[in-house]
């Protein structure tokens, strides 16, 4: 067992144990986003650690190529289907709003006083809006 | 190599009993639509995993059709799921 063999099962092994948390966090998370966090997991790192460790592996074989081209495709591919699932996720109500810190495509709260509109308040307007 | 393709094997496939369990619970289309998206791509390890072990070419080609059956997969269903929110929101009237 040469030294590259060694780099190799080191790889594929640690791409396995990611496809192993994935199955853990979705079946112990509690809604949609977090589960998809648990699954992008072997998603990316665990793909690009197993096409490694194949790489290392087939060397010098013809169609080594077609490796590289499934770690580009699910770099390229993951981020697409993620943000299509979570937009639908959080329009159809099955995200857990009060698991949510910081909601910002929700209902806005008092709006942030910006410097324009803090020139606009200053002496025209009504005194209904004094201390504001 | 036999340990690590053991070991590799055993890792993703409990993993795999992992992700078919909410596959099978999973209270939403959502969920389902996740966890099929996670095993696909666990699959698509697994094939890598024997490439790799017994030094076999001929597989590779299945690695490449099923990383991209998992991308269109998710994307159609979400893009469906999308579309009946769009019906459901509109009046009576509108959809006529």
């Amino acid at each position: 067992m040469s030294a590259a063999d060694v780099v190799a099962s080191v790889c594929l092994v640690a791409g396995s144990f990611l496809c192993l948390t994935a199955g853990l966090g979705l079946v112990r998370f509690p809604d949609v986003l977090n589960r998809m966090h648990a699954a992008t997991k072997p998603q990316v790192l665990g793909v690009l650690l197993v096409m490694t460790g194949a790489v290392i592996r087939l060397t010098g074989q013809p169609i080594v190529w077609m490796l590289v081209l499934v770690g580009v495709f699910q770099l390229l591919t993951a981020p697409v289907s993620a943000h299509l699932v979570s937009r639908v996720a959080y329009r159809r109500r099955h995200v857990r709003r009060d698991l949510l810190l910081v909601d910002e495509l929700g209902v806005p709260g008092p709006p942030p006083v910006t410097e324009a509109d803090a020139r606009a308040d200053e002496p025209a307007e009504g005194p209904e809006r004094t201390g504001g | 190599m036999t340990v690590v393709a053991v070991v590799c094997f055993a890792l993703l496939g409990a993993g795999a009993v992992l992700i078919l369990t909410r596959l099978a619970l999973g209270p939403s289309l959502l969920d389902r639509v996740v966890s099929t998206d996670a095993l696909l791509v666990t699959i698509a390890c697994g094939i890598a995993v024997y490439c790799a072990v017994y030094r076999d070419i001929s597989l590779e080609p299945v690695l490449l059709v099923v990383a991209l059956l998992a991308f269109v997969g998710s994307v159609s269903v979400a893009r469906y799921i999308g579309g009946m929110l769009v019906k459901a929101e509109q009046t009576p009237e509108e959809r006529s």
